[in-house]
């Protein structure tokens, strides 16, 4: 890509996958805006007015809507500490030589390719049942009252589900950069005197702050639009205590009909999911560089 | 304080004997040099030493006491490793005071010997940089500096030098010798160069497939090789080596005569020969010569300004002190 000659030709190569992926974006995009300032239900059919910001203050007024911001932080934020605290400890033990390393790493990762619905009602019927779930009979076996995960502590639920299948992809990307360890700085650091904790804390831990970085990130992305695990579990509930964003836009939208009202939500969706990108990418995205 | 002995020291890799029995004394503020081919044992050797491999069998002393299973920390050792294994993320100061963290000496302390090391090694100036914006040498002057803070028994060396471009190699090998004779601490010093081991060794420890060859003074090695391994790796250019009737004419399997102990005559010698390629170094000229009857061409030595071509005809005396003569076993014949 040196000269004047194949820079304008990979320019032309390269713009009609450009303009595709713009217009793939571009035009949801300009649709959702423009939908969120009408007056726009599926019950009431016909005339679909201009609304001004009424959609917006509406949303934004609604007690849900608090609740759903609360919930949407949560869910990120505690899958997030469990999945990179859980893969980091996995990641060591996955980084100890041990026979049937290639299959037990392999089967480590699976749960990443279970689809998210199957995985929730997987949860939701085998494991957190109260009556025919396995923690259930664990529960009954020893004694005790079983839980009934998802009335009694219905978000924690969801986090648990979320957290096992987004721990196999953190295992995996920091297991990666562990192994990318030079052997001899730890060799060296034994030498220096430090003990497994300190060799953890001052050569493992920042060998892999980019990692990590880059596991926040991706996850943080995603976590935002957790749905089908909701949808299949709880649908939300009980009352509102597993709506989170995405979620409550689907109820606007879908189950109150409310297209324009569904739309603002989504706008703000899309503003808060930037807020939270430029945020962390301020606070750890220096550590991508280095 | 840095006596180190090795008895009966063995290691396996599995079914592998890497280095069967070997003893080895390591005086007190000696530079020791282990000097072999890749895959020789030496490196292995310098890490039982250290403690990073456990040794299969035998015992490794350290001033008088048994550090066997002592853990590599508690036995007073430092090591530069090849790669020099600095930690990346931490700045040249935060690197050199990591040992001393470790062993939690006080922070005034810290501060002093880091300023000594700098002021030693010339880091100074780099004292807040990273080591990925140092460039080699001063990465190497780091991972010394790290080790010196400790103040250890014994310095450990693993091929420290040969990431290093020609002309750097030659500098960093004086500062290390330097540095020996100025702190007067053991030093042992891996690398597979000869010449390495022949300019800062006071001790050579010849090591081929895990057995000790040789070990002596650099000039001992020169002068009396033990076998025709050590009388091929020690020198440069290689010693060249006779069999046959030649050899017998000496009582002898083989002999060995080094480039530098040929004599080059236009008129008359023992052997005649034709020149093949050469190579001027300005001070010296190397030729090969093939010599009628002999299996290998001989490399010889003649002064910077030797008028010879290829193709020339020319004579050649060995000189007979300085000849080596081996018996079938390889062995030196006094």
């Amino acid at each position: 890509m040196a000269t004047k000659a194949s820079r304008s030709a990979a320019r032309l190569m390269i713009s009609p996958a450009v303009v595709l992926l713009l217009g793939w974006m571009l035009v949801p995009l300009s649709l959702t805006i423009y939908f969120s300032f009408l007056r726009y239900n599926l019950i009431t059919p016909g005339a679909n007015p201009f609304a001004g910001w009424d959609n917006y203050y509406w949303f934004l007024t609604d007690p849900s809507f608090k609740a759903a911001m609360a919930n949407t932080l949560l869910l990120v934020g505690g899958v997030l500490l469990i999945t990179v605290v859980g893969g980091i400890l996995f990641a060591l033990l996955l980084d100890q030589p041990m026979w049937g390393q290639g299959i037990i790493r392999i089967m480590a990762i699976a749960p990443f390719f279970v689809m998210p619905t199957v995985s929730g009602l997987v949860w939701k019927n085998m494991f957190m049942n109260p009556v025919n779930g396995i923690f259930g009979h664990i529960a009954q076996g020893l004694g005790l009252q079983p839980l009934d995960f998802f009335s009694q502590i219905p978000l924690l639920s969801i986090i648990l589900i979320v957290s096992w299948q987004w721990l196999p992809f953190a295992t995996l990307i920091l297991l990666t950069a562990l192994q990318s360890l030079d052997q001899e700085q730890l060799e060296a650091s034994e030498m220096d005197g430090a003990g497994s904790f300190s060799r953890f804390l001052f050569i493992m831990l920042p060998h892999m702050a980019r990692a990590i970085t880059v596991v926040i990130l991706i996850q943080t992305i995603f976590l935002l639009s957790i749905f089908a695990e909701i949808l299949v579990t709880t649908n939300g509930g009980p009352g509102v205590s597993t709506t989170n964003l995405t979620y409550l836009i689907y109820v606007s939208s879908l189950l109150q009909f409310d297209v324009g009202m569904g739309s603002a939500g989504g706008v703000i969706a899309i503003i808060l999911a930037n807020i939270v990108a430029i945020f962390l990418m301020r606070m750890i995205g220096k550590n991508l560089d280095a | 304080m840095g006596h180190i002995q090795l008895k009966g020291v063995e290691k396996c890799f599995g079914d592998v004997m890497v280095i069967p029995p070997l003893d080895l004394e390591i005086e007190d503020g000696e530079f020791v040099v282990f000097v072999g081919p890749s895959g020789c044992g030496k490196s292995t050797l310098l890490r039982l030493i250290a403690g990073l491999e456990d040794v299969t069998e035998g015992t490794v002393e350290i001033d008088g006491h048994d550090a066997t299973e002592l853990p590599p920390a508690k036995r007073g050792l430092a090591m530069v490793f090849q790669s020099y294994a600095l930690y990346p993320h931490m700045s040249v100061r935060r690197n050199i005071a990591f040992p001393m963290k470790m062993a939690r000496i006080p922070q005034e302390e810290q501060e002093r010997r880091i300023s000594e090391a700098a002021r030693v090694l010339n880091l100074t100036d780099y004292l807040d940089r990273r080591p990925g914006q140092l460039s080699g040498g001063q990465r190497q002057r780091v991972a010394i500096g790290r080790a010196i803070v400790r103040e250890p028994a014994a310095f450990l060396f693993d091929e420290p030098l040969s990431n290093l471009d020609a002309a750097l190699r030659v500098g960093m090998r004086l500062e290390i010798s330097e540095l020996h004779k100025r702190l007067a601490t053991t030093m042992i010093y891996v690398t597979h160069d000869q010449v390495e081991a022949m300019t800062m060794a006071d001790k050579i420890v010849v090591l081929q497939a895990g057995v000790i060859e040789q070990v002596g003074s650099p000039l001992e090695l020169y002068r009396a090789p033990q076998n025709l391994f050590v009388a091929g790796f020690i020198g440069s250019p290689k010693m060249n080596f006779v069999d046959g009737t030649e050899a017998a004419k000496h009582n002898a399997h083989t002999i060995g005569i080094r480039p530098e102990h040929i004599d080059v005559s236009a008129e008359s010698g023992e052997w005649t020969g034709i020149v093949g390629v050469s190579e001027h170094l300005g001070s010296d000229t190397y030729f090969r010569v093939s010599v009628d009857g002999f299996a290998e061409p001989l490399t010889v030595r003649a002064g910077g300004e030797v008028d010879l071509h290829y193709g020339d005809t020319i004579h050649l005396t060995p000189n007979l002190d300085q000849l080596h003569r081996f018996d079938a076993a390889a062995t030196r014949l006094a």
